[in-house]
């Protein structure tokens, strides 16, 4: 059990006062930072699983051939021919308009349209494709053949080569994330540690004085194990609700972010039910590791 | 009831404070344990009651080898003991009527079976307007009393008591060797270290054993030597 049922009076044999002493306060702390830390290792999967899922099986072809009418030939060309395939789900062909505006944001005056920059570049003809989810390179090696045999210096760009790295990037952040949740459980666990070893110390004559009247070591756990537990309790509740304020805000934030990496960064309802975990996993820890130290200690008594 | 055969206590690398203990304590006798201070006393209590493990030699407490004893087996024969300790050892945030109440609690005494004996050992020790006060507030004799009636109340078969009368006045010491003598009667085998004479006369059919340096005297030759069980 994990906050043991003493009754009232036998309770009293260890002096009272709750919310004393750092340890709660610590473990406040701790849970804050964790959950915190869980939350952004959550959002981060969350964000590299989308990314991934966006970019796994779509790539760009890109047809630079000079005369723009054969240029647009080619583009409609492969665009139908690449429709009929098996292994292709779904292609269309970039509307000028678009790759204009894309390229606008680096090269151009932003005057759109008329922007006289870009109006002056031989733009690329773009042709976005989505092969059949898991049809993977041979599929892609068909598709490039297919392009180069319309159109000799096209070229096929897979998306995953572009935000792979990036993928990568935050799937690393995200297990530095998890490490961090690791190593804050391990310190909340070593807090628990030194304030059961201190309990014993401070009631060592009430201790001795229960093991000589014939307590046994679980009655005299018990008491000091309900009480690190429920201490702990206290610590790691506060420390949830001020996170999950923190998380309230950042969710709330969130919910005017409807694109990119912003929208996938959001939890999800798994995510939350995690979090809601964490802090009673957290009280478990807790009162599981006094246990265990307390039991340990007490064996060394005679 | 307890046999001790070539029983030898040593704190750490030092010399022996008990040597080659040995003697036999029947089942509802009463000993007085005397020797000056240093001799031995404490140590000798301490093996009694168990907060000890001897260095050397075998103890026997209730027909069991308790040296080598698995702790999980401690609680089981320290609750047939009842001990009043010199320096009283209340537990300070604990009222006189829970101090008096431990053992029970301990055993696990349902509260509304608890409640009678340990108002009548209240009334007994002259306490009852005092139950709820604290040990730091009580008198050095009271603290006294209280401690005594923790150490009786749960009827213990083996009743140890390291100078039990030190801080009482005269007539407080007889009541309370009364009582000692009443548990006597009932079966409670009673070992009682002190240095006061007076008190050792006070008691018919006692025995008396004496720690000189650390060596068992037998004064009375109430104790056997060598024990029963080498001869």
């Amino acid at each position: 059990m994990i906050i043991p049922r003493v009754p009232v009076q036998q309770r009293a044999m260890l002096a009272q006062g709750r919310l004393q002493g750092p340890t709660p306060w610590v473990l406040a702390i701790l849970m804050l930072l964790t959950l915190l830390a869980a939350a952004a290792g959550l959002s981060l999967a969350r964000s590299a699983s989308g990314i991934g899922g966006a970019i796994a099986d779509r790539v760009t072809v890109q047809i630079v051939t000079a005369n723009p009418e054969e240029r647009s030939r080619q583009a409609s060309r492969i665009r139908r021919l690449a429709a009929d395939q098996p292994y292709v789900r779904a292609v269309r062909a970039v509307p000028r308009d678009e790759v204009a505006a894309t390229l606008g944001r680096w090269f151009g005056t932003g005057n759109g349209d008329d922007d006289p920059v870009i109006a002056s570049r031989p733009l690329p003809d773009l042709v976005d494709g989505d092969l059949v989810p898991g049809s993977g390179a041979a599929a892609e090696a068909r598709l490039r053949s297919l392009v180069t045999a319309q159109a000799p210096g096209a070229r096929v760009i897979p998306h995953a080569e572009w935000l792979a790295p990036v993928a990568s990037l935050i799937r690393t952040l995200a297990w530095v994330a998890v490490g961090l949740v690791v190593l804050m459980a391990m310190a909340s666990a070593a807090v628990v540690i030194m304030t059961a070893r201190a309990a014993l110390g401070t009631h060592y004559a009430t201790i001795e004085m229960l093991h000589l009247t014939g307590a046994t070591d679980t009655q005299i756990c018990r008491l000091f194990q309900r009480r690190i537990a429920i201490d702990s309790a206290y610590g790691i509740m506060l420390g949830a609700l001020v996170a999950a304020l923190v998380l309230a805000l950042l969710a709330w934030q969130l919910a005017d972010v409807t694109a990119g990496l912003g929208a996938s960064a959001a939890l999800g309802a798994w995510g939350w039910i995690f979090l809601a975990l964490l802090p009673l996993l957290a009280i478990a820890l807790a009162a599981l590791t006094a246990r265990v130290t307390l039991l340990r200690a007490l064996k060394h008594m005679l | 009831m307890v046999e001790f055969d070539h029983v030898g206590l040593r704190y750490g690398p030092d010399a022996e404070v008990l040597v080659d203990i040995s003697f036999t304590l029947q089942p509802g006798s009463f000993y007085f344990l005397t020797g000056a201070s240093g001799a031995g006393k404490t140590s000798l209590l301490k093996l009694l009651y168990l907060a000890q493990r001897p260095s050397r030699g075998i103890v026997r407490l209730f027909d069991e080898d308790v040296v080598a004893l698995p702790r999980h087996r401690l609680p089981g024969f320290r609750r047939r003991i009842g001990v009043v300790f010199q320096d009283f050892r209340l537990i300070p945030h604990l009222s006189a009527r829970d101090n008096i109440a431990l053992p029970l609690r301990i055993l696990g005494v349902e509260e509304s079976d608890l409640a009678g004996p340990v108002d009548e050992m209240l009334s007994w020790i002259g306490l009852k307007d005092r139950a709820q006060a604290l040990p730091a507030t009580l008198s050095g004799g009271e603290q006294q009393r209280v401690a005594i009636a923790r150490a009786v109340i749960a009827r213990p078969k083996l009743l140890i008591a390291d100078e039990p009368t030190g801080n009482v006045d005269p007539d407080m010491a007889m009541r309370l060797l009364g009582l000692f003598e009443a548990l006597n009667r009932l079966g409670t085998t009673v070992v009682v270290a002190t240095h006061d004479v007076h008190l050792i006369s006070r008691i018919d059919n006692a025995q008396m054993m004496r720690l000189e340096k650390g060596r068992l005297a037998d004064p009375t030759g109430a104790l056997r030597f060598p024990p029963a069980n080498r001869l």
